[in-house]
């Protein structure tokens, strides 16, 4: 626990020392969604890499935390701070409702409920024009302020949304190593055999996913404030393969790994933008070649490349 | 009044025989696609998510070899077929069969990554406008008291009853295709009696991509064909699938055909818009209450 | 002697310090969808764009100084275009930026440019992109009220009043269905029907064979390729003898391609770029616009259209400007808001500080489809 505690100190001191190191330009501007992409895939992370469900619908959390605030601080006029957390309840009461039927599915069925759970959120937001602005988009969402402090530039942006994702990294990290942590694991392992140890496997899982809707719906709320626009193409199935993605390249069952998957594939396309039309192809490929030579995602397959490479020894068993 | 009310009747009964007749047409195109979906899975046990990919390359690759390769339809439509069918071999010989950790989700995450890979080739080689292709007998409408359907529409209903005699016979009646069965049902025993299981897998997609590259061909003349048009069909082609329990036979296509009507008559006596959530709401009721599908055994899993 | 040499030394050093740094190129910034979905959008603006600045940049620039065009591909996703936005105005340091090219990427970039007090001249048509007005936003896509009224103001001469509407459910249908709806009364018209389709739909039947039922003079189809095309088919398909209506996002060959004999017949408001040649030789733009038109054609293979037209009008707008003596993003602005009666693409502009789409009733014709080409309708 106490390396624990180390690592995650280690890891906020650099956050936190970012900006000085870059200044306020574009990047900052990248790494403040990194942030949010980081909320994101460390909650899909907890159900995918721990929990071993997979989701193919995360984005439609992350839209309904979106549309939640942006419609009841703009529309109706409540405090942000307040439309915050209860958006996160109703989005999560409301998964842990669909997960109870859903979690029930496993593997490629699991994989293709969630996906159409998603295209539902999707066409509900495409659809109801009157509340959310159909495709066109819903502007003019107010910037989050602490009285007259208003959160409206990158600099600003960058240490608010990073403060609730280091959270979340802590609340993870300290998850994962706890008693339920090891719970998720046997339920990836085998669900029948944690039935058998007296894990509650079946209200795990769906807590779980309760939970991981959570964290996605504050981090749609956050992407709200920030952006001051949005509009339901962020919210569809494209947004939620790139989750998985990000999940995947970083490592199943890592938080931090979740970090390095986030930043990646933010950051990626910046380095990619003189070959804007390869993206695309580069990023499958990525996917079909992460599985195929690395499983275990960046976070154990550079270390494993990094020994058998550079020190010639054998591959460390990763369990 | 009584005639108003008589003629507001006809009309109704003009509309829903339209809607169902519509559907009936998309159902088959679905029925086709999800046949595809359900070889690979009893042959394998993986999703291809990207079998929209090859129905999507069925209906590119013949407009290359028409309009490029200025061949008649009636070689081009094959050769197509042909193409896909090796790019199907292809991907199963790069992606599929070197994994080494075959778990339900690296099997996911490799067929979507290489679904977006096809995608994106294609993108760069054709770009990104649609084209469309002939009908194989012409436009003229055919009517059917009041409603309406084309000569492409008997096509694809043809081709795909076509084909789903050839798939029972080849299934039923060739050697290879009970041992792809008995695949199916037993990987182990099948071989231990001899089959040599990674062939069949191989045969399995090699399969279902010709039978995607068909499905794309005949429904372009209707739909027009793009880079992306995949990904829908393949969605709604994977809930046809589930729906006939993931059969590669008659109920499959059953399945196909229920969802496409389901889904014309939504669309007409509900909403336009949310035609798509139509679908797969259907798809999560069936999952929710019946996964094995309308007509299939409850699955048991060895623990 | 020396000393004379000395000096002309010095004055020629220093003469060619100074022209170095007026030799520093113009940056214009630009975002364009030229990848996904508005592919059809961005890329004929971002090859227009290039082209324009190519010219320009052959003759000898502006005053002596070169244009350098810095243009994103947004891909049609307002995140990346808020990202992208900031990237060019912190990063690269351009005086102003083109594009988007859609109306939901300009509406998320709105407020960066704001912020930053960087002029946009935006390519996409929604009319809550300069209504109401905002003080560095410009727009040269003409609005979608403007084709709407077009429409509508036809069917009225015609008295034709009960209209069935069917559009697109993305952002471009969207606006297109908010206008028709808006602007209905004021032309006599009744709305009999309001159907939407998925911009990957296949297949129209379902919405067509309802409206069928309904019986209206005119049923309007709004979206783009190949949507619209698959609309007029499947109303052919349907025997529907209703005349059919479509909007400018179809005012291209390619709708004609893609709809076969299914489209003769066809009306729509568009831009006066797909009729350049059959337009009188008193058309102010018509100079313009041929040339525009064979100009690209002569370096892309296929004809300048309707999109890249609206690049080519921002790119010469801000040559106006800046030809005008204006050089940072502050004058560029002043300058742009001081535009008045240019020929351009899209019609001809004139900006105020109270008008910032700059464009009138007559940058839209009616157009029908004739013999599978597009034939001016008086």
């Amino acid at each position: 626990m106490k390396s624990e505690l180390i690592k995650f100190l280690f890891f906020s001191t650099i956050i936190l020392l970012i900006p000085f190191v870059i200044g306020d330009g574009y990047l900052l501007n990248v790494m403040v969604f990194v942030g949010i992409h980081t909320m994101l895939a460390v909650a899909l992370n907890l159900l995918l890499g721990y929990a071993g469900q997979i989701s193919l619908g995360h984005a439609g959390f992350f839209g309904m935390g979106a549309y939640l605030s942006a419609i009841l601080t703009t529309t109706y006029g409540f405090n942000p701070w307040f439309v915050m957390p209860a958006a996160a309840v109703i989005v999560g009461t409301l998964a842990f409702i669909i997960g109870l039927p859903i979690l029930k599915l496993k593997g490629h069925y699991l994989a293709m409920a969630t996906l159409g759970l998603g295209i539902i959120f999707y066409i509900t937001f495409n659809e109801s024009v009157e509340m959310t602005g159909g495709p066109s988009g819903f502007s003019s969402i107010p910037n989050l302020k602490i009285g007259s402090f208003v959160f409206d530039s990158d600099l600003k942006n960058y240490y608010l949304i990073w403060l609730f994702t280091l959270i979340i990294v802590l609340l993870a990290v300290n998850l994962a190593s706890s008693r339920i942590g090891r719970a998720l694991r046997a339920v990836h392992d085998s669900e029948v055999a944690a039935r058998v140890a007296g894990v509650n496997s079946r209200l795990l899982k769906v807590q779980i996913f309760a939970m991981s809707a959570v964290v996605s719906s504050i981090a749609g709320s956050l992407y709200a404030h920030t952006m001051t626009f949005i509009s339901p193409a962020s919210f569809g199935f494209n947004f939620s393969v790139e989750l998985l993605t990000m999940v995947v390249i970083g490592g199943l069952a890592s938080v931090y790994g979740s970090f390095l998957g986030a930043a990646l594939l933010t950051l990626l396309p910046e380095f990619l933008r003189a070959a804007h039309d390869y993206d695309i192809i580069i990023y499958g490929a990525l996917l079909v070649v992460m599985v195929m030579f690395m499983p275990g995602g960046l976070v154990r397959g550079i270390p494993d490349l990094y020994r058998k490479i550079i020190l010639r020894k054998g591959a460390v068993d990763n369990a | 009044m009584s005639l108003g009310v008589f003629r507001r009747g006809i009309m109704l009964f003009d509309q829903i025989l339209q809607y169902v007749l519509s559907g009936i047409s998309t159902g088959a195109i679905y029925a086709l696609i999800g046949i595809g979906f359900s070889i690979i899975y009893n042959a394998t046990g993986i999703i291809n998510f990207a079998q929209g990919e090859f129905v999507m390359l069925g209906g590119m690759f013949t407009l290359f070899f028409l309009e490029t390769a200025k061949l008649p339809i009636w070689a081009a439509a094959p050769t197509a077929i042909l193409a896909s069918t090796v790019i199907g071999l292809l991907f199963e010989r790069l992606a599929i069969r070197p994994l080494k950790h075959p778990t339900p989700i690296n099997l996911v995450i490799i067929t979507i990554g290489g679904s977006i890979l096809i995608r994106g080739l294609s993108m760069l080689v054709w770009g990104k406008d649609t084209h469309s292709l002939p009908p194989f007998s012409g436009e003229n409408p055919i009517h059917i008291y009041g409603a309406t359907i084309l000569p492409q529409h008997l096509w694809i209903i043809c081709i795909t009853a076509v084909i789903i005699v050839l798939n029972k016979f080849y299934f039923y009646h060739t050697i290879s295709g009970k041992a792809m069965r008995a695949c199916s049902y037993n990987r182990r025993a099948a071989g231990l009696v001899g089959i040599d299981v990674r062939r069949m897998v191989l045969f399995s997609f090699i399969i279902s991509s010709g039978m995607g590259a068909v499905a794309g061909i005949i429904v372009a003349p209707l739909t027009m064909t793009a880079y992306d048009v995949g990904v829908m069909l393949g969605l709604k082609g994977f809930c046809a699938a589930i729906l006939g329990g993931m059969s590669s036979g008659i109920t499959t296509v059953v399945g196909g055909l229920i969802l496409g009507v389901l889904e014309s008559l939504g669309a007409g006596l509900i909403s336009s818009g949310y035609k798509d959530a139509i679908a797969f709401i259907i798809l999560l009721l069936i999952l929710f209450v019946r996964p094995q599908g309308l007509f299939g055994k409850a699955d048991s899993e060895r623990v | 002697m020396n000393k004379i040499l000395m000096s002309l030394l010095l004055i020629t050093v220093m003469l060619a310090g100074c022209t170095k740094k007026s030799d520093g190129p113009i940056k214009i910034g630009a975002l364009f969808a030229v990848t996904g979905p508005a592919a059809f959008l961005g890329e004929p603006e971002r090859n227009t764009a290039q082209m324009v600045i190519d010219d320009i940049n052959k003759s000898g620039g502006i005053k002596g100084r070169k244009l350098e065009l810095i243009a994103y591909d947004t891909a049609g996703d307002a995140t990346k275009a808020v990202q992208l936005a900031t990237k060019l105005i912190k990063d690269d340091k351009v005086v102003a930026i083109i594009g988007p090219s859609t109306t939901g990427e300009s509406m998320a970039v709105i407020p960066v440019v704001e912020k930053e007090k960087v002029p946009m001249i935006s390519c996409s048509a929604g009319i809550k992109i300069t209504d109401p007005v905002k003080k560095w936003v410009f727009k040269t896509a003409q609005n979608d009220t403007l084709a709407v009224g077009r429409i509508y103001e036809y069917l009225q001469k015609h008295k034709q009043s009960k209209v069935s509407i069917l559009s697109v459910s993305d952002g471009f249908g969207a606006s297109g269905r908010e206008q028709l709806k808006s602007q209905a009364a004021a032309f006599g018209i009744t709305i009999l029907s309001d159907e939407t389709y998925g911009p990957k739909d296949t297949d129209m039947t379902t919405q067509l064979t309802k409206v069928r039922g309904l019986n209206p003079d005119a049923i309007i189809c709004w979206g783009t390729n190949p949507g619209p095309a698959v609309v007029a088919k499947n109303a052919s398909q349907l025997g529907i003898k209703t005349p059919l209506y479509m909007s400018h996002g179809v005012s291209s060959k390619k709708f004609i391609e893609l709809a076969g004999e299914a489209a003769e017949g066809i009306r729509l408001p568009s831009g006066k770029v797909i009729v350049a040649e059959t337009l009188p030789a008193s058309d102010p733009q018509k100079q313009s616009l041929i040339s525009f038109v064979n100009e690209y054609k002569k370096k892309y293979k296929v004809e300048g259209d309707h999109f890249g037209g609206h690049a080519w009008d921002a790119v010469m707008l801000l040559k106006g400007a800046i030809e005008a003596g204006a050089t940072s993003a502050d004058a560029i602005r002043n300058q742009l808001e001081q535009t008045k009666q240019f020929h351009g693409i899209g019609g001809t502009f004139s900006y105020s500080d109270k008008d910032h789409a700059g464009l009138g009733q007559d940058a839209f014709v009616l157009v029908e489809v004739k013999k599978n080409n597009w034939a001016l309708v008086q």
